[in-house]
């Protein structure tokens, strides 16, 4: 199966580690990633918070890169790029809207590309394959699914999942044979994008998710977003300095299916983490 | 104010109310947005208040309020709405005029400091770099708000994230910036009104 892919500026930037675990995961489920050529940022939180109209057309121009060079179908793993490419693919739907958009970015724009969050591949290669395809069952893991916002919300633009009680990620760990908790705080934010400008209110969003997490029974926590990785993951020694929260790893989905699918740990950049498991990886 | 009293007479629609007043009829003030937001708790005024001002023209209220700062746009608001009204786009429009015009709440500028950092890197590089983001942030913040500590903060993640090959010392640049720079300069104009030399970005 070949995909298009965006990797977003996280992807490539402090949550390589994130890249690496998909393309040794997808690698391993025969799943080829075409990266589009020139990408750019989509704009992120700046952008939609200074201006709109640069909120449109910096995910506008990747979604004509992706036309032009004939992806029809693209992996954006990063939920965030992915629901501003979702939300500027329902905004072209309007011939006016679309027609500035397209002499903004400088590129003919039709809307043709469906934009796939990381679940969604799992989806598209099918959770039987995926069990069939499991060489080391992770027996001694209790993971706790934490979906964030963006995976799920707004739900009249990203329509995947349930936006109060997703089960997606669940349903693919179930097929590896990973055993998962329920849990509060699947949808809760983790405070995204203020890791840097509003560092208070990123260590108390995390400290609640780990402490339910943790209350519930799981011994670690499954992303499948970079940003909640960054907050949960490496914030995580600072939301423990000032609420003496438990230490738990951190995994992102593709971490644990590649476990189950036999690969090693440093193959997929675990070893890249801050926080490391208590059992013997 | 109208015969009523409540409503008022504007005859120009603002650029809040041109932007998202459609919407702001439909709010019957039942507090759900409110209830889910994870940072209500915390806000000057939460989201609820925010959509009343603007229902009855109390605009600049809303524009000078921390709580648009404070929102992290996790969309919850929005998702939980009886009455589906996007409350997480107009925190969006509230922010956006609230930069154009300059009526930042001040104790928020940190955050205005990242965006814009954030902005001016992508405008020049096409992607982000992060060390060339966190350097220009804390210079930006240093200058907002004259605070030493936050400006030497996780100077320690630094070594941490290098040994984790997580740290990119070369920015990874686009091939076509140029019209990167122009996708730019033709969003100058937004719906808040002309961005007109704010630093630069946006």
């Amino acid at each position: 199966m070949n995909i298009g892919y965006y990797p977003g500026c996280a992807l490539h930037g402090s949550s390589n580690d994130y890249e690496q675990s998909l393309r040794a995961c997808l690698g391993r489920l025969d799943v080829d990633l075409t990266e589009i050529k020139d990408w750019i940022c989509c704009g992120a939180t700046a952008a939609h918070s200074l201006n709109h109209k640069l909120s449109q057309a910096l995910p506008a121009r990747n979604l004509a890169l992706a036309e032009q060079q004939s992806l029809n179908e693209l992996l954006a793993p990063c939920p965030l790029c992915s629901m501003q490419l979702l939300k500027v693919t329902a905004d072209i739907k309007d011939p006016e809207t679309c027609a500035a958009l397209s002499s903004i970015v400088e590129l003919p724009l039709e809307g043709r590309t469906r934009v796939l969050n990381l679940i969604e591949i799992f989806q598209k290669v099918g959770l039987d394959t995926l069990a069939s395809a499991v060489t080391n069952k992770q027996e001694h893991i209790q993971a706790a699914c934490y979906y964030g916002c963006l995976l799920t919300r707004p739900p009249q633009v990203v329509t995947f999942d349930d936006p109060e009680q997703p089960h997606s990620m669940e349903a693919v760990l179930k097929a590896l044979g990973v055993k998962t908790i329920d849990w509060n705080f699947k949808t809760e934010c983790c405070g995204a994008g203020m890791t840097m400008a509003d560092e208070d209110t990123v260590l108390e969003l995390c400290h609640r998710i780990l402490e339910n997490a943790q209350a519930h029974g799981a011994n670690c926590l499954v992303v499948a977003c970079p940003m909640c990785h960054v907050n949960l993951d490496m914030k995580q020694a600072a939301v423990f300095r000032r609420y003496g929260t438990a230490a738990m790893p951190v995994y992102y989905l593709s971490d644990l299916a590649g476990l189950a699918l036999g690969l090693a740990p440093d193959e997929l950049g675990i070893n890249r983490h801050f926080m490391e498991a208590a059992w013997p990886a | 104010m109208g015969a009523s009293g409540l409503l008022p007479t504007v005859s120009v629609p603002s650029p809040i109310q041109s932007a998202v007043g459609s919407q702001l009829a439909s709010c019957y003030q039942c507090g759900k947005c409110t209830a889910g937001c994870p940072r209500s708790e915390r806000m000057d005024a939460p989201s609820t208040r925010l959509i009343r001002w603007l229902q009855i023209g109390e605009e600049a209220r809303a524009l000078a309020a921390q709580a648009i700062w404070d929102c992290v746009s996790c969309q919850t608001c929005s998702a939980r709405c009886p009455q589906s009204v996007d409350c997480a786009a107009i925190m969006d429009a509230l922010r956006q005029v609230a930069f154009t015009h300059d009526t930042v709440a001040p104790a928020k500028r940190r955050v205005i400091a990242f965006q814009q950092a954030f902005l001016d890197n992508i405008r020049r590089n096409g992607r982000l770099n992060e060390l060339e983001l966190t350097a220009s942030f804390k210079l930006r913040a240093f200058a907002a708000d004259r605070a030493l500590r936050p400006l030497f903060a996780d100077a320690s993640l630094a070594p941490q994230l290098r040994k984790r090959g997580k740290l990119h010392l070369k920015a990874e640049r686009v091939r076509d910036r140029a019209v990167v720079a122009r996708i730019f300069d033709k969003c100058k104009e937004d719906r808040g009104g002309k961005i007109e030399n704010r630093g630069g970005a946006a």
